[in-house]
């Protein structure tokens, strides 16, 4: 995404090339990560629909089993880890500090280094296309499998990938969970935060949780595969591998629904024009699936033969996830029910959402009757499932955030025609491809199988599967274009262009580099929206006549005791945090090519230690050293 | 059900509660009601212990290990990219078990035991019609119950496939299930217990000295010589938590002639495609045979031994010849 260049003039930014590698904002870094997980997602949607192509016919020979190995490992890892993660963190990144009130994230330059890390590490997961071939071990990475070929270094640059993603991660949520923690607003205390901020929450203490595991066993795999190690092959059990993995690979699954979660959480009483319906219980219940997302790990198992006694325990506590999940889609009903519901399109894309992801809901559920898992376990009923939860649910979340948040990014509205042909093409592709899925698994048609013989019956339902994944692929062409040219064309969105509940539609779009000028106080959960309604004796809302939402802060009597512009403290720019992460990826990089590669260790590590010094030593804000 | 009347309700709210032109009017704002919250709370509870008994029951049913004079025990050693089995209990005169490859011949209306392990990676036994499948993993035994009865339906051989990813050519790592009378399955026992004997004419003969100068490296074939019998290439055995199976390093091709199909129930055992597949095995069945090690035990598909079209076509008469 590029920088509006007289809007940025105006409103105090840096321009130039430049100054994105350097900055530290929260806003253009939420930017950066939701452009790069745009981008990425497209080169996904491509290894997709390649895929896809190979099975349209019976002994397919589009692809060879190792380019089709290479492309299912790499879409499933491109999808989780660098579309859906990043595209998650870009709006946590943007909207964290706006809807609680604060200046920027708890450690800026640590955000940007997150960021930088996340981007060189995606550069290198791709790079190995390149050079010598991209991990196929699966996204999963099973041991043996994984640890069997040294002769390949695609297992390795899987090992270091994922590991350096994590690490980006972790850094990035440890600073979410301090933002939140520190930085709210006077006022905004944890019951009166939006929804999605609460699903932010959740989400990095998920990661904060579960990453270091999978770093352990990404580390043993690495040791297996270059220093002899037996954790998992030789005498090892292959087993421990599936429990680290799935133990971060279950709450993984809930770190990248629950955002979404959040984002239709903020859209359905929007349109709707209530309060969300049981806040409280909307915030518990996200609570609760992360936790209970900790112990049912092993339902990825039934197969492996933990016994029956784990079985039945992990198959009731799967069933029971679906009782808080049931919670949030009845109490999205709720807020809807005696609405005034507008079907805008970031409405659309939420109703869509709940409709598919209950779909996928209860599929999972018949995942946790044991039995039936045996038959449908890496079948491609289960692929039928996840997609329905995390295609269905996750990006028509993501992108029904997209649609009511563009205008606050670029002050302009996304093209409604546009929308409209983007969401009908999806939906329609969408269920042409997945949904023919299911009959496939339950008809006995393997996961992860270049290709299938003939006169099986699969013929027909994965020929609809193609022609259904172009159709998404044609939508999502839609929807590029709209933000191209939106960008430009778009109708001007002015502060709060739906008449919304939460803070960051009470200053201007897009925002300014402090957000604030007087940091606000807080009274109410949806504490913008009271500020421009207050009700009747029948509970109907009534307009404040006197306040015209947007420039409120000006007005209300909230902010006295706050600095002003002229002492506000913003980080400077700093490039220490891309040289950190830079140097860290070059040690990556040494690490896949051992033993020749620990020249670049040695490097990468120098590298690094030019950052960490650098940065630890540079003053943190603009004005620093005149104080 | 469920989604039916969640859907019901999502497209009755998104009607009956939708914005209309000219109403200006603003909802009342609710925030919530605590019953309801309870009451959707507690009856998807319900809903699922009610369902949740039998499902604990069916997994005691399912993973109970079938045992007893009547059950049939098979031995199951999964390899990259194809199956092994060994009929333990199923012996000749000196005590050889029956060995054989990707495709298991069962009686119908008997209880088959099936004891699993794997040679390298991780492979996952499923044979949809007859039951739920079984990871079949290296260190560890696995058990699982098949049985052909009257439930089942008659089209066999029952197409399976192992459905955990187990690298290149896990696509092609297929099995065939056939279910014979008892009368017939006593007959294959029999025959699969008596082989063939060395071959006398002269393609089958030169066929069969390339078998032993080049094949019997990896793959073991048994034959009848001087009133006994004798193996022409490798045994192995592996033994996993005291347990005891075979892990040959290729195929066993005693009776391949009447097999259905070959490459882990890939291709039809036709001359035809034995002829494609011993001129360049790679070229239809992915495999990494470059990266073989033999005295490790390392075997990643079959090397293409540039065999010369004659030596390829009494190798198929010998082949086709043993049934």
């Amino acid at each position: 995404m590029v920088v509006d260049t007289e809007k940025d003039l105006a409103s105090g930014n840096p321009t130039g090339l430049w100054s994105w590698i350097t900055t530290v904002d929260h806003k253009r870094i939420g930017l950066l990560y939701g452009a790069s997980a745009l981008i990425f997602f497209f080169v996904a949607g491509l290894e997709a629909l390649l895929l896809r192509l190979q099975l349209t016919t019976p002994n397919g020979t589009i692809l060879s089993a190792d380019a089709y190995n290479q492309l299912f490992t790499m879409h499933g890892l491109t999808m989780l880890l660098v579309v859906v993660m990043p595209v998650a963190a870009a709006f946590m990144n943007y909207f964290i500090p706006l809807h609680i009130g604060a200046r920027d994230v708890a450690f800026p330059r640590a955000n940007a280094f997150s960021y930088w890390l996340f981007l060189f590490s995606v550069v290198m997961l791709l790079s190995s296309f390149l050079l010598g071939g991209a991990p196929d071990g699966g996204w999963f990475g099973y041991a043996p499998l994984s640890t069997q070929l040294e002769e390949f270094v695609r297992m390795d640059y899987y090992a270091i990938g994922a590991q350096l993603l994590g690490i980006a991660s972790i850094t990035a949520s440890a600073n979410f969970i301090a933002t939140v923690f520190t930085m709210r607003a006077p006022g905004m205390t944890l019951m009166r935060m939006p929804v999605f901020t609460w699903m932010a929450v959740v989400v990095s203490f998920l990661l904060i949780f579960s990453l270091p595991i999978f770093g352990v066993g990404l580390f043993q795999m690495f040791f297996d595969r270059n220093f002899g190690g037996q954790f998992f092959g030789g005498t090892g059990d292959p087993l421990l591998w599936q429990h680290l993995f799935w133990l971060f690979g279950h709450p993984e699954v809930y770190v990248l629904v629950l955002p979404a979660m959040g984002i239709v959480s903020e859209i359905f009483p929007t349109f709707s024009r209530k309060p969300l319906f049981g806040y409280p219980f909307v915030v518990f219940s996200g609570i609760a699936i992360g936790f209970m997302g900790f112990g049912v790990w092993a339902h990825h198992m039934y197969t492996a033969g933990l016994g029956p006694v784990a079985e039945a325990g992990f198959g009731v506590a799967t069933m029971m996830i679906a009782v808080p999940t049931g919670v949030k889609i009845f109490n999205w009903i709720g807020t809807m029910w005696g609405g005034k519901v507008k079907f805008t399109l970031p409405m659309m894309f939420a109703i869509g959402f709940v409709s598919l992801f209950v779909i996928g809901g209860l599929s999972g559920v018949l995942h946790s009757v044991v039995p039936s898992d045996y038959q449908q376990h890496d079948s491609y009923f289960v692929v039928a499932h996840f997609h329905y939860v995390l295609f269905g649910g996750g990006v028509f979340g993501y992108v029904a955030g997209a649609y009511y948040w563009y205008p606050k990014w670029t002050g302009r509205m996304l093209d409604e025609k546009l929308g409209q042909w983007h969401f009908w093409l999806m939906l329609l592709g969408f269920n042409l491809t997945f949904a023919p899925m299911h009959i496939l698994g339950l008809n006995g048609m393997a996961r992860r199988t270049y290709r299938y013989p003939e006169g099986l019956g699969w013929e027909f339902w994965n020929q609809v599967a193609t022609v259904g994944s172009f159709i998404i692929g044609i939508s999502f062409l839609f929807f590029a274009w709209n933000l191209i040219k939106s960008r430009k064309d778009g109708r001007v969105a002015g502060n709060d262009p739906w008449d919304g509940r939460t803070l960051e539609w009470s200053i201007s779009s897009p925002p300014p580099v402090h957000n604030f000028d007087e940091i606000p106080v807080v009274q109410h959960v949806d504490d913008f929206w009271y500020r421009k309604y207050a009700t009747d004796d029948e509970g109907r809302a009534v307009r404040i006549p006197d306040v015209t939402g947007g420039t409120i802060a000006a007005e209300t009597d909230t902010g006295g005791e706050d600095a002003h512009e002229e002492d506000m403290h913003m980080p400077s720019p700093s490039y220490y945090p891309v040289v950190s992460a830079f140097g860290i990826v070059f040690m990556g990089y040494g690490l896949v090519y051992l033993p020749g590669g620990w020249v670049a260790v040695g490097i990468g590590t120098l590298i690094t230690m030019w950052g960490v010094f650098g940065w630890s030593l540079e003053p943190v804000t603009r004005d620093a050293d005149h104080d | 059900m469920v989604f039916v009347i969640v859907q019901t309700a999502i497209i009755y709210v998104i009607i009956r509660f939708r914005a209309r032109k000219g109403d200006d009017t603003e909802p009342v704002q609710s925030h919530g009601n605590t019953k309801l919250e309870i009451l959707w709370t507690i009856i998807p509870v319900v809903i699922l212990a009610s369902i949740g008994y039998p499902i604990v029951k069916g997994i005691f049913d399912i993973r109970a290990i079938a045992d007893g004079p009547d059950v049939l025990q098979v031995q199951v050693t999964g390899h990259q990219w194809w199956w092994e089995f060994e009929y333990i209990d199923l012996t000749d005169e000196t005590g050889r078990t029956l060995v054989t490859a990707n495709e298991l011949v069962i009686p119908e209306d008997v209880e088959v035991n099936l004891t699993m392990t794997s040679a390298d990676v991780i492979h996952s036994f499923w044979v949809p019609i007859l039951a739920g499948k079984r990871d079949v993993v290296p260190n560890r035994v696995s058990n699982m119950t098949l049985i052909a009865d009257s439930a089942t339906p008659p089209d066999a051989p029952h197409p399976g496939q192992c459905a955990e990813y187990c690298g290149l050519a896990h696509a092609d790592i297929r099995l065939k299930v056939h279910v014979r009378t008892q009368a017939d399955f006593d007959a294959w026992v029999d025959g699969q217990l008596t082989p063939a004997a060395i071959p006398t004419t002269e393609t089958e003969a030169s066929g069969y000295e390339t078998f032993n100068i080049t094949c019997a490296a990896c793959h073991n074939a048994t034959v009848a010589e001087d009133g006994g019998t004798t193996d022409l290439g490798p045994v192995r055995a592996i033994e996993v938590d005291g347990v005891t199976f075979i892990s040959s390093l290729a195929p066993n091709l005693t009776n391949f002639g009447e097999r259905t199909t070959f490459g882990a129930g890939t291709f039809d055992n036709t001359a035809e495609h034995l002829a494609e597949w011993l001129a360049d095995p790679s070229s239809i069945k992915p495999m990494r045979p470059e990266l073989n090690d033999i005295p490790e035990g390392r075997i990643l598909g079959m090397p293409n031994f540039n065999l010369s079209s004659d030596e390829i076509s009494n190798l198929i008469a010998l082949l086709e010849g043993w049934d």
